[in-house]
């Protein structure tokens, strides 16, 4: 079982992109359940989604508390909340931000991770450019499905053009599709610069 | 066809093929998603044709079902929590007029405190307003037992309630096989109420009864209720026959054959329950969960059959009777009586607390290695450290003030973190 987790404020979608995630990972023929902690709903508030992904029925309810991957959609949340609590060593992390993890003092921390399985990507700005509204969620499940092999962009994108339908989907389409070309960029750049791992 | 969807949305759509004629609702966290759908499908002629009375309040939405039921109209309405509460007048006036309505219970805590989260206090308030109360453990189940709530709502003249967990269900996105139209219709014939308003033959519904007939009229009441007993596993065979797919009947085993323990649950909590089940059978422990699928009528000979003999009953009921102790746990020490079995009563998942296969496996241990008395009730989880300060505080003040607000105070805002 594949288990993400997702962090942002009330208003950011947190809840529409695990629904949208799980229906993705429907469309390429797995079992997926998605669910939200819900507080009383207040715009700006912490929120947290869930996504399970596995290949057989999902029977447990329980929040996932010790994920495979970790979804920031917000990063001022970095210093509110427990965001990478029970994300093992091997874990996935992108977070929504214009800088880099040193240059938000993370260096550290991300260092106990696998350098090609955590990003930062400049989500808010990417969805003010192709949506005209600082909504990061499809965005990030885009840049998702270029970090991680669980999930296609192809099935995010058309969960994004059933969800929303028309000239709306063909905006969250583009800004998923750039968002993942972003990070399998950055992840290209990262494995040619490494020392042996290209011209051999 | 299979889809990957939301819990409400599933339900609505199913409810939508039972083909209702009036639905009367008023919207309250977490069955709001169901109405609305439901409101929009009657906008756009998708149930048709479809009376949508959005009233003033739940006591108005039962009401109004009452009186279009008693003019023979398929009806429906959801609520949950304080909504149910605000209805429980109407609920007796339904259930004790014979008037097959179905319900969704998007269960829901009852306050004070206040709470919108997840548990069972809102339906279990009710187990005795003489409604059937059916449990969904997913919503596959929730969408099938609408379907089958409507033949055995009509078939008894009573009315049924459909319970399904707020949020952890209504909330969840996953995959559901919706039924065809055709397959709803074959399943469910159109109603043929068994009393009926009619300006064209007037009679009256609803006779004041005193001491000379009041008993006889309510035990003929409970004696329709437990003939549910006899019908939900024929309407459960039927629908596997029509749908292809085993779902609702009045409990379901799971690796019981030869299990020494048993945990006996309602609703989503199963899931969870069976996945700690699978962790300990491979440690070589015979555990297995009973899940009770019907609540009222009680199902005493089924939960018998399927308890006796096996040394340890644990229930885990998301409520509780104050001042009493379990709720399901007496219905099933009931059902035990003269047996050896040894029953624990545990309360979880109050308010929304998540019942979590660490804390779920925890307390199986506890109970096989015999730390655990069954002669009280347990509360899973419980914040022991939280409750000896606020009873310290009672103790050390001369007005010590509320226990909520103190408690909060106590323990600092939690952000939103995994729970």
């Amino acid at each position: 079982m594949f288990q993400v987790r997702i962090h942002g404020r009330g208003g950011q979608g947190v809840v529409t992109a695990s629904e949208l995630l799980s229906v993705a990972a429907f469309d390429e023929g797995r079992h997926a359940q998605a669910f939200p902690t819900f507080g009383s709903e207040r715009t700006g508030a912490p929120v947290v989604s869930f996504c399970r992904i596995d290949d057989k029925p999902i029977r447990s309810r329980e929040p996932v508390s010790h994920p495979d991957a970790v979804i920031i959609q917000d990063p001022t949340l970095l210093h509110q909340v427990d965001l990478f609590g029970g994300l093992d060593p091997d874990g996935y992390i992108l977070l929504n931000s214009e800088r880099g993890f040193d240059e938000l003092g993370m260096e550290e921390f991300i260092a106990g991770f696998r350098p090609e399985r955590v990003r930062t990507i400049p989500a808010t700005a990417m969805a003010r450019e192709h949506l005209g509204r600082p909504m990061p969620n499809s965005v990030l499940l885009g840049g998702f499905a270029g970090l991680c092999d669980m999930i296609e962009l192809d099935a995010v994108t058309q969960a994004l053009r059933d969800r929303f339908p028309g000239k709306l989907g063909d905006m969250n389409t583009t800004a998923a599709t750039v968002a993942c070309e972003y990070v399998q960029a950055s992840l290209a750049e990262a494995s040619s610069s490494r020392p042996g791992s290209v011209h051999a | 066809m299979l889809e990957q969807l939301e819990g409400s949305q599933a339900v609505a759509r199913g409810v939508g093929m039972c083909r209702p004629e009036v639905i009367a609702a008023y919207p309250i966290s977490p069955q709001t998603h169901i109405v609305e759908k439901l409101s929009d499908m009657v906008r756009t002629g998708e149930i048709d044709p479809c009376e949508y009375l959005m009233v003033e309040s739940e006591f108005a939405a039962m009401s109004a079902c009452i009186g279009a039921s008693a003019t023979g109209a398929r009806t429906y309405t959801a609520t949950a929590s304080q909504g149910l509460l605000f209805m429980a007048e109407a609920l007796y006036n339904a259930s004790g007029l014979g008037l097959p309505i179905v319900m969704t219970l998007a269960n829901r805590a009852i306050g004070a405190p206040i709470n919108i989260w997840n548990d069972h206090s809102d339906s279990m308030s009710q187990r005795d307003s003489g409604w059937i109360q059916l449990f969904a453990e997913t919503n596959q189940e929730a969408v099938d037992l609408h379907i089958q709530a409507y033949r055995l709502a009509e078939e008894l003249s009573l009315p049924v309630m459909v319970c399904m967990d707020g949020f952890i269900l209504t909330h969840a996105f996953e995959q559901v096989d919706l039924p065809g139209q055709e397959q709803v219709d074959s399943f469910l014939p159109p109603f043929e109420p068994r009393q009926m308003l009619d300006p064209a033959d007037p009679m009256t519904i609803g006779a004041m009864v005193g001491p000379e007939a009041f008993t006889e009229v309510k035990y003929l009441m409970h004696a329709r209720q437990l003939q549910a007993l006899d019908e939900i596993p024929q309407i459960a065979a039927d629908f596997t026959e029509t749908f292809g797919r085993e779902s609702g009947g009045l409990v379901r085993g799971y690796q019981l054959e030869d299990a020494e323990t048993v945990v006996v649950a309602l609703g989503s909590v199963l899931g969870t329950i069976e996945d700690v089940i699978d962790d300990l059978r491979e440690q070589g422990v015979k555990i297995g969960a009973l899940a009770i699928r019907c609540f009222r009528p009680w199902p005493i000979d089924e939960v018998r059959e399927a308890l006796q003999g096996k040394d340890r009953v644990i229930v885990i009921e998301k409520a509780f009777a104050v001042g009493a102790g379990g709720i399901v746990g007496q219905d099933v020490r009931l059902a035990l009586s003269g047996c050896e079995s040894t029953v624990y009563d545990v309360v979880a998942g109050l308010g929304g607390r998540p019942i979590t296969r660490k804390s779920l496996g925890k307390l199986f241990d506890d109970v096989l290695e015999g730390r655990m008395k069954p002669d009280r009730l347990h509360f899973l989880d419980l914040k022991k450290d939280v409750v000896e300060r606020e009873i310290n505080r009672l103790e050390n003040g001369k007005s010590p003030g509320p226990h909520a607000e103190n408690i909060l105070r106590d323990i600092g805002t939690v952000a939103s973190d995994s729970h």
